[in-house]
C-alpha cells in the first residue's frame, strides 16, 4: 500500500518525506564512507605498523600489505627475534571521516609550505574571482545573443550551426593558445571558463527563449506593441524567471571547468592547494578542499534559489 | 419529425427588431472585407496548396455584434487572425474604416481562446499595457486601468496577479485590457470556449452588458450555436472545404438579450437554420457525422433503453 504510494510514476510526497529524504541523501554516502572507514572488517588492506620490532625496514606509521607483514612476522617468529605490531589500515588516498573535517580547520589554520605561496582563504577566493569574471564575460554576450537567437530567425539561423559546432570542442584544447594570446596569470583561465560556458550559454537560452508561449507575443502585437518594445516588455519579461534559472545550472558548469582552467600557465587558486597537498600527500585536506568546491557550488545554488523565489513571485514552477 | 409546432422562418423580424436593423445599418461602416482569400501550402501533402478561404466578403456597421459560426475546418479562426493583421491574406483586403490592414494594430483588440494575460504581471499592470506602450503616461494609464477594472468589476483584484484568477476572471482581465486600447473593433476567437457552463453563460452576459455600455463593435467567433444566437447581431457562417460565407443571417430575437430567450420561436427558428446550414449539408466526405455499424458488445438483455 505505502510502497505503492511512494513509488507511483511522479508521486507527490509529503514535505516531512521530502526533508527525510534530502537529509538521508547526504548521510547514507556518509555513513558508507564510515563504515569503509571504521569497520576493520571492511576493506582495510593495508596495515599501519605502530612497532617495528626486528625488521629493520619498517618504520612507525608505515603502511605496509598483509602478505609482507604476515611474511616478516613469521620470519621475526622463526628466528625468535621481536615481533613488529600493526594494525589493519585503508590505503593513504582514503582518510576516514574524522580526519577530513578536522582538516576543514587545519587547511585553514596551517601557514603554507613555501613562504611566499597563498594560504588557503586566499586561493579559494583567487578561484571564486576566476569563476565570477568567466561567467560574467561570458553572460554580457551569451545571454543577449542567446535571446537575440531565440527572438529572431534569421539570427538563429546565421549564429546557431556554428555555435553548435564549437560546443564541441573541449575547451581545456584551448589551453595552450589562451595562454600564447593571454599570458600565464589569469587570462588564460578566464578565458577557458568562458569558452566552456559560452557556448552552451548561447544555445540553451536561445532554446528557453523560443520556448516563451507565441499567443503572449500575439496578444502584445494586437496591442499595438513593435519591435524592440516587444523584445523589451514582453520577450524578456516572459523568459526572466527560466533565464535565471538557466544562469543557476551553467553556474554550476563553471565551476566544473575551474581545475581544469587552473592548472593552465602557472597553477593558482584552490587546484594549487589541491595539487599541493597531494604532494605532501595530505589527502585529508585534498579531500576537505574538493569539498569545498561543492560546498560552495551548492550554497551559492541554495541562495540563488531562494533568491529566484523573491524576484519572480508570479512564477509558479518556480515553487516546486 | 419532433418539431411539436410549426417554427415560423428565421427571416420574419418583428417592427421593433427591423427598425433596430435599419439603425444599425444606417450607422458608418465600420470594418469592410473585400474577396478575401488565404492559400496554405501543406507540405504534409506533397506541398499541394489548401485554400483556406474563398472570397469572403461581409461588412459590419459601428457597435454591431457580429458572431462567425462554421464547421471545424472552416478557417474561422484564420479569418480572424487576419482581421487582426496576425496572418496575411492571399487575395481581397480588409478594411478598417476605409484603411487597409496590413499588421496588427492597436485600433483592433482581440481576445484570445486561451489565456494570453503577461504572468508577470499583475492584473492592473495587463491592462495598463496596451496604453503603456502606446505612449500614454504612467499616471493616466493607471486612471484608465482601474476604471476598465471597475467596468469589469474586479478592482479588488488590480494587485494580484494573473495566476491567482479563475479563468473566467481572466477572460475579463484579457477583454478589459484590449478594450482599455479603446479599439474601433473588437475580435474575439472562442474567447469563452475553455470555461464551464456556468461561467460561459455569466461571461455571456457580462459581454453584452460591455457591449451596451461602450463604443465597440464586436467580431465573435464560436462554435456554439446559442452562444452565437444569444449575441449576436448577425451571424456569419462559413462552410469548409473551401472556407466560404454560406449566408449572413439577421437574428430575429429582440433586444435586450435575455437567457429566457433562448426557447422563443424565433431563437430556435434561427438555430434550426443555423444547424441546416452547418451539419445538414456535410456531405460523405465528413467523415465526423458518419456512424459505423457497432457490433454490439454489451449482453442483448442488458439494455439501458
Amino acid at each position: 500500500m505505502t510502497r505503492k504510494k511512494y513509488f507511483a510514476v511522479h508521486a507527490e510526497l509529503s514535505p516531512r518525506a521530502k526533508s527525510v529524504l534530502g537529509v538521508l541523501s547526504f548521510v547514507l554516502p556518509i555513513f558508507i564512507w564510515c563504515m569503509v572507514s571504521y569497520v576493520p572488517a571492511i576493506w582495510h588492506p593495508l596495515v599501519l605498523v605502530t612497532d617495528p620490532g626486528s625488521v629493520d625496514y619498517f618504520q612507525v606509521g608505515m603502511r605496509v600489505d598483509h602478505a609482507t607483514f604476515d611474511m616478516e612476522t613469521n620470519d621475526a617468529k622463526s628466528e625468535h627475534r621481536t615481533l613488529p605490531a600493526g594494525q589493519p589500515t585503508n590505503p593513504i588516498y582514503l582518510p576516514a571521516p574524522d580526519e577530513v573535517l578536522k582538516a576543514f580547520y587545519t587547511s585553514f589554520t596551517t601557514p603554507p609550505e613555501a613562504r611566499d605561496s597563498p594560504w588557503l582563504h586566499q586561493s579559494l577566493w583567487h578561484s571564486i574571482q576566476i569563476i565570477f569574471w568567466g561567467f560574467v564575460i561570458s553572460s554580457i554576450f551569451g545571454v543577449p545573443l542567446g535571446i537575440l537567437c531565440g527572438t529572431y530567425t534569421p539570427i538563429s539561423r546565421l549564429a546557431e550551426p556554428f555555435v553548435e559546432f564549437f560546443r564541441y570542442l573541449p575547451a581545456p584544447a584551448f589551453g595552450a593558445l589562451a595562454v600564447a594570446v593571454l599570458g600565464i596569470y589569469d587570462g588564460p583561465k578566464i578565458a577557458i571558463i568562458v569558452i566552456g560556458t559560452f557556448f552552451q550559454q548561447v544555445l540553451i537560452i536561445a532554446n528557453t527563449t523560443r520556448k516563451l508561449d507565441g499567443a503572449l507575443v500575439e496578444a502584445a502585437l494586437t496591442l499595438g506593441t513593435k519591435n524592440i518594445q516587444l523584445l523589451k516588455r514582453v520577450v524578456i519579461p516572459g523568459i526572466l524567471p527560466d533565464l535565471y534559472r538557466d544562469q543557476r545550472i551553467l553556474l554550476g558548469w563553471a565551476w566544473t571547468y575551474l581545475i581544469v582552467a587552473e592548472l593552465i600557465g602557472t597553477t593558482s587558486g584552490i587546484t594549487w592547494f589541491i595539487t599541493q597537498q597531494a604532494r605532501y600527500q595530505h589527502f585529508p585536506k585534498v579531500y576537505a578542499a574538493i569539498f569545498m568546491i561543492g560546498i560552495i557550488g551548492l550554497g551559492t545554488d541554495l541562495v540563488l534559489t531562494y533568491l529566484g523565489k523573491r524576484f519572480f513571485p508570479w512564477d509558479l514552477s518556480g515553487k516546486k | 419529425m419532433n418539431a411539436i409546432k410549426k417554427l415560423p422562418s428565421y427571416l420574419e423580424q418583428s417592427d421593433d427588431v427591423r427598425a433596430r436593423f435599419d439603425r444599425m445599418k444606417a450607422r458608418d461602416i465600420i470594418l469592410d472585407v473585400k474577396g478575401l482569400g488565404k492559400k496554405f501550402t501543406d507540405p504534409s501533402k506533397r506541398g499541394n496548396e489548401v485554400v483556406a478561404l474563398k472570397d469572403i466578403n461581409f461588412r459590419t456597421h459601428r457597435r454591431e455584434f457580429l458572431c462567425i459560426v462554421g464547421p471545424s475546418g472552416c478557417g474561422k479562426s484564420t479569418l480572424i487572425r487576419i482581421l487582426a493583421g496576425l496572418e496575411t491574406s492571399s487575395e481581397g483586403q480588409v478594411l478598417l474604416q476605409n484603411k487597409p490592414v496590413t499588421g496588427p494594430g492597436r485600433d483592433r483588440g482581440m481576445v484570445f481562446q486561451g489565456y494570453t494575460l503577461f504572468p508577470w504581471l499583475t492584473v492592473k499592470r495587463n491592462v495598463m499595457f496596451g496604453l503603456e506602450v502606446n505612449n500614454t503616461g504612467a499616471v493616466e494609464s493607471e486612471r484608465q486601468a482601474l476604471q476598465w477594472l471597475q467596468l469589469i468589476g474586479l478592482e479588488k483584484f488590480a494587485n494580484a496577479y494573473p495566476s491567482q484568477l479563475s479563468g473566467g476572471m481572466k477572460q475579463r482581465v484579457a477583454i478589459a485590457r484590449a478594450l482599455a486600447n479603446q479599439p474601433r473593433i473588437l475580435l474575439m476567437d472562442e474567447p469563452f470556449g475553455a470555461l464551464d457552463a456556468q461561467t460561459r453563460a455569466r461571461m455571456q452576459a457580462h459581454l453584452l452588458e460591455i457591449w451596451r455600455k461602450i463604443d465597440i463593435t464586436i467580431i465573435f467567433i464560436t462554435h456554439d450555436l446559442d452562444e452565437a444566437i444569444y449575441l449576436a447581431d448577425r451571424v456569419l457562417v462559413l462552410k469548409a472545404h473551401p472556407g466560404e460565407v454560406q449566408e449572413l443571417i439577421e437574428v430575429p430575437v429582440p433586444h435586450p438579450r435575455q437567457t429566457v430567450q433562448f426557447i422563443s420561436d424565433e431563437f430556435l427558428a434561427t438555430k434550426a437554420r443555423l444547424e441546416e446550414l452547418i451539419h445538414a449539408k456535410s456531405g460523405s466526405d465528413d467523415d465526423e457525422d458518419m456512424y459505423p455499424m457497432m457490433q454490439r458488445l454489451a449482453d442483448v438483455e442488458d439494455s439501458v433503453e
